[in-house]
């Protein structure tokens, strides 16, 4: 369980306004991709965010490209989670396979607004606020051991070295 | 309450009965990959094994650009012929082959009830035979050929009922235009599309195929018809093993249900810039093109080229027109050459190019100029993706690509009978 602060956007965020396309070719390590996080969406994002921040967004968030930047570059950034309506599939994926939590809770989207404190449990499958407690669905264990080992490259490290 | 057809494929790799929105691990059928097996490689080197899981669930197509075009593609193609013999993978397809989305249907990998994944955003189009066929990234292509495993949301079900019959000159890549020009490009995301109604079983295995293909561009997670008799009958001979063949319950839950009348569709084209900016042809008719593109995973089947035949026959490709043909397999060049159509398409001043994706994902074989305009059989149109990104991409049938390359300008195939 950890807190953070509420980013809040709108509908299909797409990763061309996470990360813009003329990074993508560019080989950088994380902490440079997360000075451009959502820079062309939010300016004030990169500079301010804190880690344990969540990123909250209406449907289709991650929409268009399949780069992996886009969910590795709000990790990097310190976001912990984005709680949207829904979210393109290969984003959803790529943001789970490289540590980010994405979490789908309409409730919390119609709740929250920027700058509302929350806290994440995950094992509960809970984000908690002054406002309300909302539930999301819990996420199997599978895949928050693939978050809690910071993404699939870890994770399958892991997994390997036991066997 | 009864289960979709991906509830049962997936339920049945699992193990458990599964419904939709669950998260579970599953040990795929087989995983596909392409040229990009050079970079999965790299990542794969990165987990600290020797060896990958499941060598005979491996299937790698070289099919990008093919032959290589330059140095690096070159030395691409070199390290994976090293690794796939270092690791005895026995399915293994090089640059004679075609399209990996034409190959693993007719080479008998993609069967009903099959779990595929593919590190291809078109792998989907394996659903046309009743698998469950879905796209995955480069690390994650990378971990399952370590583990044999990977995890999968069991998606919602959009239905697609079709009735009625296509008129001349309308086929199914219209039908997806038309699908994903009425409801936007994230008609589907994260979901199952089934493609049902009296009218599915009247549809080729071709034409399921560009459907199922086409479903990637709705955002669909997998797209599918369920096997039936057409299914089963083009699988004979081709079915490299034993399958089990599911469909959707009369009480499964679908998500929302769409019902189409094919009777009363005309041809569609794509505009610049994105695959849901569609208009009838006639909307868009007289645009002059430099380029006409007939093939890739979408519409380069036997079928495709026929229909373009059929309109070439007796006509001449414009002479402001470069018409580039590319058969989607070896197979279908075979039988292409076999049947004349090869020869009609020849005569009329088309360009055949070896059986690959060409030049649809902008890498080789027909860029586009600044400024230049091409028709294409494919499914995206994006920005620059066939070259400058001031050139301009239609999508459109094989017909209307056909008319078009004809005409000099796009024009409605059904002028053209």
């Amino acid at each position: 369980m950890s807190q953070g602060i509420v980013w809040k956007y709108g509908d299909n965020v797409n990763t061309d306004v996470i990360f813009p396309g003329r990074y993508t070719y560019q080989i950088m390590p994380p902490e440079e991709m997360a000075k451009h996080a959502l820079e062309d969406l939010d300016p004030e994002f990169a500079g301010s965010v804190r880690p344990g921040d969540v990123v909250v967004a209406g449907k289709n968030f991650g929409c268009g490209s399949s780069r992996e930047q886009a969910a590795a570059c709000l990790r990097a950034a310190g976001v912990q989670a984005v709680v949207a309506r829904s979210f393109a599939r290969i984003y959803f994926r790529n943001a789970i396979n490289l540590g980010l939590a994405v979490l789908q809770c309409d409730e919390a989207v119609d709740a929250l607004e920027k700058g509302d404190a929350v806290d994440l449990d995950f094992a509960r499958g809970e984000i908690r606020s002054v406002k309300s407690t909302f539930r999301f669905l819990p996420l199997p264990d599978s895949v928050i051991g693939i978050l809690e080992a910071g993404g699939l490259l870890e994770y399958t490290k892991k997994k390997l070295a036991k066997e | 309450m009864g289960k979709t057809l991906t509830e049962k494929v997936l339920g049945r790799k699992a193990g458990k009965d599964v419904q939709a929105g669950e998260v579970i691990t599953v040990s795929p059928d087989y995983v596909l990959s392409h040229d990009n097996s050079a970079a999965i490689i790299q990542e794969f080197r990165k987990l600290g094994v020797k060896k990958v899981k499941a060598p005979e669930k491996i299937v790698i197509v070289l099919d990008h650009i093919v032959p290589a075009s330059e140095e690096k593609y070159a030395q691409n193609h070199k390290s994976i012929r090293e690794f796939v013999a270092e690791q005895g993978i026995p399915h293994f397809f090089d640059i004679n082959a075609g399209i990996c989305h034409q190959v693993l249907p007719e080479q008998g990998f993609a069967l009903p009830g099959k779990v595929i994944v593919g590190s291809d955003s078109h792998t989907p189009s394996y659903g046309a035979l009743g698998a469950f066929a879905t796209g995955i990234g480069r690390t994650e292509t990378a971990c399952t050929w370590a583990t044999d495993e990977i995890w999968l949301r069991v998606p919602e079900t959009m239905r697609i009922d079709l009735s009625g019959r296509f008129l001349a000159g309308v086929f199914a890549k219209d039908l997806s235009l038309k699908l994903i020009g009425d409801h936007g490009a994230e008609m589907a995301n994260y979901k199952a599309v089934e493609f049902a109604g009296p009218a599915a079983s009247d549809l080729s295995v071709g034409s399921r195929l560009t459907l199922a293909n086409m479903s990637a561009e709705m955002g669909a997670k997998n797209g599918y018809f369920a096997p039936d008799a057409k299914t089963l009958k083009w699988l004979e001979g081709r079915a490299r093993g034993p399958f089990v063949v599911a469909s959707s319950d009369p009480d499964a839950r679908f998500e929302s249900v769409l019902t189409y009348d094919l009777g009363v569709l005309e041809p569609q084209v794509a505009c610049p810039h994105t695959v849901d900016n569609v208009k009838p042809v006639g909307a868009v008719a007289g645009k002059p093109v430099d380029q006409v593109l007939i093939g890739t995973c979408t519409n380069g089947r036997l079928e495709d080229l026929e229909a373009a035949a059929a309109i070439f026959k007796g006509r001449k490709v414009h002479s402001g027109v470069r018409c580039l043909v590319i058969p989607a397999s070896w197979e279908v060049y075979r039988e292409a050459l076999k049947s004349g159509t090869l020869a009609v398409l020849v005569d009329a001043g088309c360009v055949i190019l070896n059986s690959g994706c060409g030049p649809c994902l902008g890498a080789h074989e027909g860029i586009m100029a600044a400024g230049e305009v091409c028709l294409s059989t494919s499914n995206r149109n994006f920005r620059g993706r066939m070259g400058h990104r001031d050139s301009e991409i239609y999508l459109a049938s094989p017909a209307t690509a056909a008319a078009t390359a004809v005409a000099g300008k796009i024009a409605d195939p059904r002028e053209f009978a």
